[in-house]
């Protein structure tokens, strides 16, 4: 009885956290992305309004991360311990990134003169655009492997300075970008949604180049990596991927191009975010620390695992019922002279 | 490098990034309790000055929240940056309570804020008030979680060591989560951050009342009314808490002896023990300089009997005993300002029963301030029982230079530098923004975040405020 809960509890955990970790990136990303879009958007109006369309649900896609944190530190008590050393520089810089675009929300509302109204915009979007990469550079650097000896983190603090790691970031700076323009597109109408139709295009573009170069790269990172790619089973679960990915960017592009179509683009690009992330998943599998913790040699006892998701089970749906009636409640299109319709 | 090492430098960033932090929950806490129960009394007695009231506070309480949020995101990683090996032994015990947390309590906040924010006019006076209660029964049952946990590492309970890891791990989630100090510990910090708030508001009642007299004229209806509620607040939790912290220290002599007699500056056990009022506690030569004393007061306050006997901190081991020239003071000063808070109440009960509450300027001044009072003796508590847990991070069985991580100086140097930049602008900011909300009278009509939609604008650019929608014109979106 032990045994099977010693093995089926850290699995099922491995896959709540993947969920949760991949709900902040939805939910997070795009509100990220409307940071790093006013790059290419100066308009102070059309600045209020984008800000406008995440302003009552930002907090709470914040606390997907919270609870990443809190889920990991709970759960997988080795790995928590081991990757946030490891990752020390990258982590801080992201902290405190999402430090100054969070305050930003509501100081760039309400500040009074040019000069603090240009700095907290600027904190907005140069907070934005570090978390983003920064999150990137945290994932590739754990894809890449992380150097651990007796669940002690023993490699040097910049290792995550590796080629492959920055151009992770740069990935999900251009995810971001794109899921927070289609974000846009969708709920915005006017000058404002065909400006994010363009830029939807261009960030499209780039994310599917982005998407192929880290595919062909992650492979060739570890021999186990590989093995997934050329053994039997694996292969049957990871080859329906590419030819997914091709499906739902014919989706994207023809979403982008009917003028009528304005909720396609947003979903083909979760729907890319999807298969990013689980073929990433199916990769790593199943590590935790890669290349040397399993999920299973990262686990707190069954006894935590078990008090914790006793209570998940029931709070998690009630977590994503009343978020779901939060975005209901602030739903449609947001437009300068009618807020919302 | 200059005597400093990653242990201290990593406790010097704890103390400093949960000290920031700690001021913003508190204030969360008590505004949200303060803004249900204004939005409550408007929806019971129709009277408008409670809703105006309501959306003031509103402005205030989006900008305390948000800063708590994200300075809140940094404690949930700092433990595992800069407290590995700590994460790793009490993970099993620690993390599941801040993962409930996080669940039952966060997600509820958050996901209720913004309706609360701005949807008043979307949804209703009924669930809107139902969300403010969501807010703040969220902010309520975080603080449980949270000083659990807390409460654990001053008093373990329900755990078992496991002998090959060293990790602690859960027997009984009961004893863990209801251990010995909690209970005084929740109460003791619910009414610490209620009192935080209704000073603060009484600050700003105090400054509107000040100016009103100086130019002149008669406060509004919404300042004389949130003065009232202020000091009725100041009246009636500030004696509640002094015995609420009287029977913390009754507890805390119980469980952890050696804190008390570190904060009372105590060095030889004794019975009919003095009481010192002043001093200078001095480690290394075991002794506290300058004492000015009551006699049998120590043993009086802290056993409530003449003879109770009173510990001293040659009763435990040097490499055991906290840092006494600290906890001394801090304890005092928030001592001191528990009594100030007392008086303020009672002076204020007298006022209101001769008709002068809102003619009597000192009083006023005194509330202005006073206005940080509660802030800085929340503060100065913490200061207290953090401190005095020490050498420990886990009472008396896990120490705090085994629970640090193996992170390089530079790094953490480089991290405490950062968020030292960081924190002062956000500070900063916050700061200015709310001191330029308090520096405006809440007045009939008032324009708040649940009036409008999140359509807000910024600086001089004034958003035309259009009718609210119906929701059903909503259900037009496209695809």
């Amino acid at each position: 009885m032990t045994e099977t809960a010693g093995f089926w509890l850290p699995v099922v955990w491995a896959l709540l956290a993947a969920t949760a970790i991949f709900l902040y990136i939805c939910l997070d990303g795009f509100d990220l992305g409307i940071g790093i879009l006013f790059l290419k958007e100066k308009d102070h109006d059309h600045r209020n309004l984008m800000v406008n369309t995440v302003a009552p649900v930002w907090d709470g896609n914040e606390t997907w991360m919270i609870f990443g944190g809190a889920a990991l530190y709970g759960v997988f008590p080795v790995a928590y311990g081991t990757i946030l050393p490891a990752l020390y520089l990258p982590i801080l810089f992201m902290l405190l990134a999402l430090i100054l675009r969070g305050v930003s929300f509501e100081f760039r509302f309400k500040s009074e003169s040019p000069m603090s109204q240009f700095f907290w915009d600027s904190s907005f979007c140069g907070g934005s655009i570090v978390a983003a990469f920064m999150q990137g550079v945290i994932l590739g650097t754990l894809v890449q492997g992380i150097k651990v000896e007796n669940n002690v983190f023993v490699g040097s603090s910049f290792d995550w300075l590796s080629p492959f790691a920055l151009f992770c970031g740069l990935a999900v700076v251009i995810g971001y970008a794109l899921l927070g323009a289609t974000w846009l597109l969708w709920r915005c109408e006017g000058e404002l949604h065909d400006t994010m139709r363009r830029i939807s295009y261009v960030m499209g573009g780039l994310m599917l180049v982005m998407i192929a170069l880290v595919s062909i790269w992650t492979p060739m990172l570890h021999t186990t990596y590989m093995q997934h790619w050329l053994d039997m089973p694996q292969f049957a679960l990871v080859a329906p991927v590419p030819v997914a990915v091709v499906v739902l960017a014919a989706a994207l592009f023809l979403g982008l191009r009917n003028p009528r179509s304005h909720l396609l683009p947003f979903i083909a690009t979760l729907g890319l975010f999807f298969l990013c992330f689980s073929g990433l998943g199916i990769n790593v599998w199943p590590y935790i620390v890669p290349p040397t913790i399993t999920i299973w040699q990262a686990s707190s006892p069954p006894e935590s695992q078990t008090f914790l998701l006793v209570g998940t089970m029931f709070l998690l749906p009630l977590i994503l019922s009343y978020t779901a009636y939060s975005y209901y409640v602030f739903r449609g299109k947001m437009s300068a002279g009618h807020h919302y319709h | 490098m200059f005597g400093l090492s990653a242990l201290f430098l990593a406790r010097f960033q704890f103390a400093f990034t949960v000290g920031f932090h700690i001021v913003f929950p508190a204030f969360s806490i008590g505004l949200a309790a303060y803004l249900a129960v204004l939005e409550g009394l408007w929806l019971k007695t129709g009277r408008n000055a409670y809703l105006d009231l309501f959306k003031y506070w509103l402005k205030v309480f989006s900008v305390v929240f948000g800063m708590g949020v994200v300075s809140g995101l940094v404690m949930s990683y700092e433990f595992g940056t800069n407290w590995s090996a700590f994460s790793q032994k009490a993970g099993p015990i620690l993390g599941p309570m801040l993962a409930y947390e996080v669940m039952t309590a966060f997600f509820l906040e958050a996901g209720f804020l913004g309706v609360m924010m701005f949807g008043l006019n979307r949804v209703g006076k009924g669930l809107h008030f139902a969300a403010t209660c969501m807010v703040s029964i969220g902010t309520l049952i975080s603080m449980s979680w949270i000083l659990s946990s807390n409460s654990w590492m001053q008093t373990p309970r329900g755990y078992r060591i496991d002998e090959a890891t060293g990790r602690f791990l859960p027997v009984d989630w009961w004893q863990i989560v209801f251990n010995p100090s909690f209970p005084y510990r929740i109460v003791h910090m619910g009414l610490a951050a209620f009192l935080c708030v209704a000073f603060i508001v009484a600050g700003v009642a105090g400054w509107h009342l000040l100016k009103a007299r100086r130019e002149g004229r008669q406060a509004s209806e919404q300042v004389r009314l949130m003065f009232s509620m202020a000091m009725w607040m100041a009246a009636i939790v500030s004696p509640i808490q002094v015995l609420a912290g009287d029977t913390q220290g009754l507890n805390t002599l119980e469980y952890q002896p050696a804190k008390i007699a570190a904060l009372e500056g105590d060095w030889e056990s004794e019975s009919r023990a003095p009481e010192i009022l002043f001093g200078i506690p001095d480690m290394e030569n075991e002794t506290t300089h300058y004492k000015i004393a009551i006699p049998y007061m120590g043993s009086l306050i802290l056993t409530h009997s003449l003879n109770g006997k009173v510990p001293g901190l040659k009763d435990f081991p040097k490499e055991d005993r906290a840092y006494s020239p600290l906890l001394f003071f801090s304890f005092r000063i928030m001592v001191a300002l528990g009594m100030l808070m007392v008086l303020v109440g009672l002076w204020s009960l007298y006022l209101r029963w001769k008709g002068k509450l809102y003619d009597t300027p000192l009083l006023h001044r005194i509330a202005l301030f006073m206005s940080p009072a509660g802030f800085l003796a929340l503060l100065c508590g913490w200061i207290t029982t953090e401190v005095g847990r020490q050498p420990f991070t886990v009472y008396g069985l896990l120490r705090t230079s085994d629970s640090v991580s193996p992170i390089a100086l530079p790094n953490i140097a480089t991290s405490m530098i950062a968020f030292i930049i960081v924190y002062f602008i956000v500070f900063t900011g916050g700061i200015t923004i709310l001191l330029r909300t308090f520096a405006e009278e809440p007045h009939p009509g008032e324009h708040g975040p649940a009036e409008d939609q999140p359509q807000r604008a910024a600086g001089t650019t004034q958003v035309s405020h259009q009718p609210p929608s119906s929701p059903t014109a909503g259900a037009g979106m496209a695809e």
